[in-house]
């Protein structure tokens, strides 16, 4: 997951629009790749790019909004 | 460089947010483990402190110079083994309890972040208890130890840490201050990602903790009183005080601190004492160490002397002792300020007080509860059970430890079956939130999940109900040494009495009380109890119409049971079942009440309720218990023959206002409502007939069981609020109870068909259904409609068609009350038709403003009704 997480921060470089990651097979994550969604999260809003994470799991949702990141993205089903 | 506002400077506070931020994100993660993941990560963590207890234990005396080496190693042993085997099998994620019996399932919710103090006394342990409760929830902690232990209690948090990392749980679940001050502690505390403060220390941390403004568990200072009773086993209690006292040198704040030892063992047991090593002091001595160990401008113990030796205070305080004393025992004759040891004294002296009697003795031991140890832990020893209720009662302890050691047993698990604990709940009386051995369930948000529970219904009637055409002759078969008939003069002269009297077995002993034709007073009452006394009635007759079937359900009932009071019976209730007040069971005589009713509407032959009326107050008590329903009624319509027509219309009337409220109550059942239905059917069909043609056998016959039949439904269901309506409005213009009724129907239908403004609760329903049930009765009527709402207009339609059938004004106006007579009237007639407890049953709630424009509609009658299409 964390390596998926780097390509996606790298391609934010030179990408617009928007950016959508599928989270329909993840079924837990670790601290490290909630330090990487942060890191993507500002990236890109630096960078006025809207990363929507699609057919995430309810428990992994929960998990976003207890480290208050749910508001930096957007969500798809 | 310090913070602006902060006394803590820029790099703490990051260092501190760091902390936060780690173990937020730990906390997030956590929540996706399943159980079998923490009890998979708890293990181990178990198994690594129980490994490192002595190295722990090492590490503690050599930080903190308090204690003994074993005893610390001791006490991770059990903070890790003993919780362990308590936490093992207990479900902490997801759903950890049900109770299928009653709809409803626990559930776990984490807490998130929490902020642990840790004390100096019992640090290492503290931990290793904190860490495995934490893990075995889903929370992350950030322990901010006793700056005095810091180095003991990181080392401790590490090995649970990277134990519990290596088996899976989140980075970051655990951190520990590095060289915490009290500064960081409020900085935490005030921290709003941390979700609880669990605070064990001393007064100054917890008082921290419960001011923060945060959901916090704070332990705090002890003071435990003993009580050692005659009837003790000495030899035992000796050894267990003297056990509990040294462990640890006495740091754990549930140790012993002040012996009430009954005058009788007194001397035997300071030999004991003496004899396993301890110094008794003389009193001499007992002052020196008073005056030494007791600061006395705070009276708290110095906590120079808090975890050290025997023998080394003994020498600090310049008393001589043998080389191996283990415990200084001082006497006292008082508990305060004035006798110096009676505080929490955190160290092996043990002050002890002689008493004189049981209640001297549990007096002295409430003294020392108070001086500083309410709701912490108090020991008794006895073999008197009826001392170890007494001395439960009076002491307000959360632990009361009986003849075992008090700081041993009170940690739980190892003398007694408390839960096992490093943080002791102190209740209120100490400050706190709980008074229980803190544990797993408080590191939890407990979710209820309620299901909707199907609402315990009922049906009860009289065993045995006799009708038709002769039904008296049924008379026959109750044997009775002596009966009363309750009944009034008027059906005396018509000659039913008579007609009673001759089916009765001849052998019966028979005494006739006429009693007015009215709702009955408490004189009436009296008179007749009075005359069953005097007549050792085993059997009641109760001829008549409603108010003297109540009358002599009345009657019964204080003739069986003379001390009810029927004030307080009458007190209101929302549920039969779960009403306060219960009519009595005992029964100083017994008779069978038997029913023969004279008219056709109350069916008071079958209902438990019954009507008193206090003629000075002119209030009325109305009683209401299954114990009051007659044993048989009898449903003769030979006595209603000679019915006149208005009350033939009035109280056919009031039968059917039974059947519709009980069909649409919200304690309708399938039970009540073949009754509601079958009476509603039959009052359409014969009460026209009943009352145009009286002589008219069938018809009289069938309105007389129609009344009982929709009794039968109401004494299930209840009625609703057209009862309360004609309750007002009948006692506030004595209007008889059926018309009062009959001028309220046509507009309660059309109300409740409505959508409600308020629903009532109705857990024994499933939708609002009033209006259906209406158009259900004009289908049986065969009203036609297309729809429910045609459906009801045509039930209205044809319940004022019947009213006017029957003769019965069709509006309040009509009955030559003045528009202003009535408005003046309305404030009232609305009060007292809100405080009528018939409407607690109605489908639909209603307002005061409803309430008016129901007596409205009423007085101005016909035409007002609209009924709003509910879904």
């Amino acid at each position: 997951m964390n390596r998926e997480l780097e390509e996606a921060i790298e391609r934010l470089d030179g990408a617009d629009g928007e950016l959508v990651l599928d989270f329909s097979s993840v079924r837990r994550i670790e601290p490290g790749t909630l330090r990487g969604m942060e890191e993507l999260a500002s990236k890109a809003q630096e960078k006025g790019i809207r990363v929507v994470l699609a057919g995430m799991s309810v428990d992994v949702y929960k998990v976003l909004k207890l480290a208050k990141l749910a508001s930096r993205f957007s969500f798809r089903n | 460089m310090t913070a602006k506002g902060s006394p803590l400077s820029e790099e703490r506070i990051a260092y501190l947010e760091g902390l936060v931020r780690q173990a937020g994100t730990a906390a997030a993660v956590f929540t996706q483990y399943t159980q079998e993941d923490v009890d998979r990560i708890v293990k181990p963590m178990v198994v690594a402190g129980l490994e490192q207890a002595q190295q722990l234990a090492r590490l503690a005396i050599e930080e903190t110079r308090l204690g003994l080496l074993e005893d610390k190693a001791i006490k991770n042993m059990v903070a890790t083994e003993f919780v362990y085997n308590y936490v093992r099998d207990k479900r902490t994620v997801g759903v950890i309890r049900e109770f299928p019996e009653r709809g409803l399932v626990e559930v776990a919710e984490p807490i998130g972040v929490i902020f642990s103090v840790t004390p100096i006394t019992n640090p290492t342990s503290t931990v290793l208890f904190k860490c495995i409760m934490a893990i075995k929830t889903r929370n992350a902690v950030v322990f901010g130890p006793h700056p005095k232990a810091w180095r003991c209690c990181r080392e401790a948090v590490r090995i649970m840490y990277e134990t519990a990392v290596k088996h899976g749980a989140p980075e970051g679940v655990f951190t520990c201050l590095d060289e915490p001050t009290i500064e960081d502690n409020t900085y935490l505390m005030r921290h709003k990602e941390v979700r609880l403060i669990d605070a064990t220390g001393g007064p100054g941390a917890v008082k921290a903790a419960y001011s923060s403004g945060k959901p916090a568990l704070g332990v705090g200072p002890g003071n435990t009183p003993v009580y050692l009773e005659k009837t003790a086993n000495l030899d035992m209690a000796v050894v267990d005080i003297a056990t509990s006292k040294t462990f640890d040198n006495g740091t754990i704040c549930a140790s012993e601190q002040t012996v009430v030892i009954d005058d009788e063992i007194y001397d035997a047991v300071l030999k004991k004492f003496a004899d396993l090593g301890a110094h008794v002091c003389n009193e001499k001595e007992a002052q020196m160490l008073g005056c030494a160990l007791v600061d006395p401008e705070t009276g708290y113990a110095r906590p120079i002397a808090v975890g050290q030796k025997a023998v080394d205070i003994a020498r600090a305080c310049g008393l001589s002792v043998k080389p191996h004393t283990k415990l200084l025992i001082a006497p006292i004759h008082g508990v305060g300020r004035e006798h110096p040891l009676s505080v929490e004294k955190l160290f092996p002296v043990l002050a002890v007080y002689r008493s004189k009697s049981v209640d001297e003795a549990l007096k002295v031991c409430v003294d020392v509860n108070h001086a500083g140890g309410l709701g912490h832990t108090a020991v008794v020893f006895s073999r008197d059970e009826e001392v170890i209720r007494k001395f439960a009662d009076v002491i307000n302890a959360g632990r009361i430890i009986v003849n075992s050691p008090g700081s041993i047993g009170a940690l739980g698990g190892v003398y007694n079956d408390m839960v096992p604990t490093f943080s002791f709940g102190c209740g209120t009386g100490g400050g706190n939130s709980t008074t229980d051995n803190v544990n797993v369930y408080h590191y939890l948000n407990i979710k209820r999940v309620a299901r909707r529970t199907p609402a315990h219904m009922w049906f009860r009637v009289p065993n045995q109900i006799y009708f038709n055409f002769n039904a008296v002759e049924n008379l026959r078969q109750f044997p009775s040494r002596s009966t009363v008939i309750v009944t009034n003069p008027f059906l005396e002269q018509m000659g039913h009495v008579d007609t009673v009297r001759r089916w009765m077995p001849p052998e019966t002993l028979v005494r006739i009380l006429a009693i007015p034709d009215a709702e009955p007073e408490a004189k009436v009452i009296a008179q007749g109890v009075e005359a069953l006394n005097l007549q050792k009635a085993d059997q009641i007759i109760a001829l008549g119409g409603g108010s003297v079937i109540d009358a002599a359900k009345i009657m019964k009932l204080k003739y069986e049971s003379p001390e009810a009071d029927l004030e307080e019976l009458a007190a209101p209730f929302l549920d039969i079942r779960k009403r306060v007040v219960q009519f009595p069971t005992e029964k100083t005589n017994r008779a069978r009440l038997l029913a023969i009713p004279t008219t056709s509407g109350t069916g008071s032959e079958v209902t438990p309720f019954a009507v008193l009326t206090d003629k000075a107050s002119g209030r009325k008590v109305t009683l209401a218990d299954y114990s009051l329903s007659p044993d048989v009624a009898i449903v003769d319509p030979q006595f209603v023959m000679s019915m006149p027509k208005s009350l033939t219309a009035d109280t056919g009337i009031d039968c059917l206002t039974h059947a519709l409220e009980a069909g649409v109550s919200i304690y309708a059942s399938p039970y009540t409502d073949s009754n509601a239905m079958q009476a509603v059917r039959l009052v359409f069909r014969y009460l026209p007939i009943a009352y145009e043609q009286p002589n008219d056998e069938e018809a009289r016959s069938m309105m007389h069981n129609a009344a009982c039949i929709a009794a039968l439904a109401f004494s299930n269901a209840s009625v609703g609020v057209n009862h309360a309506l004609a309750h007002s409005f009948g006692a506030r213009f004595r209007v008889a109870h059926g018309r009062a009724n009959a001028l309220m129907l046509p507009h309660v239908i059309a109300y409740n068909a409505s959508v409600p403004t308020k629903f009532m609760p109705s857990p024994n329903q499933r939708a609002y259904i009033a209006h259906k049930k209406y158009a259900m009765t004009a289908d049986l009527l065969g009203l036609g409609g297309d729809t429910v709402e045609e459906k009801v207009n045509n039930l209205v339609a044809a319940v004022e068609r019947l009213l006017d059938q029957v003769g019965i004004p069709r509006s309040i106006a009509d009955l030559g009350i003045s528009k202003e007579q009535f408005e003046r009237a309305m404030p009232d007639l609305a009060k007292n038709a809100f405080d009528d407890p018939s409407w607690r049953s109605n489908p639909r709630m209603p307002l005061m403003s409803e309430i008016n424009e129901l007596f409205w509609n009423a007085y101005h009658g016909r035409g007002q009704n609209k009924v709003a299409k509910a879904s």
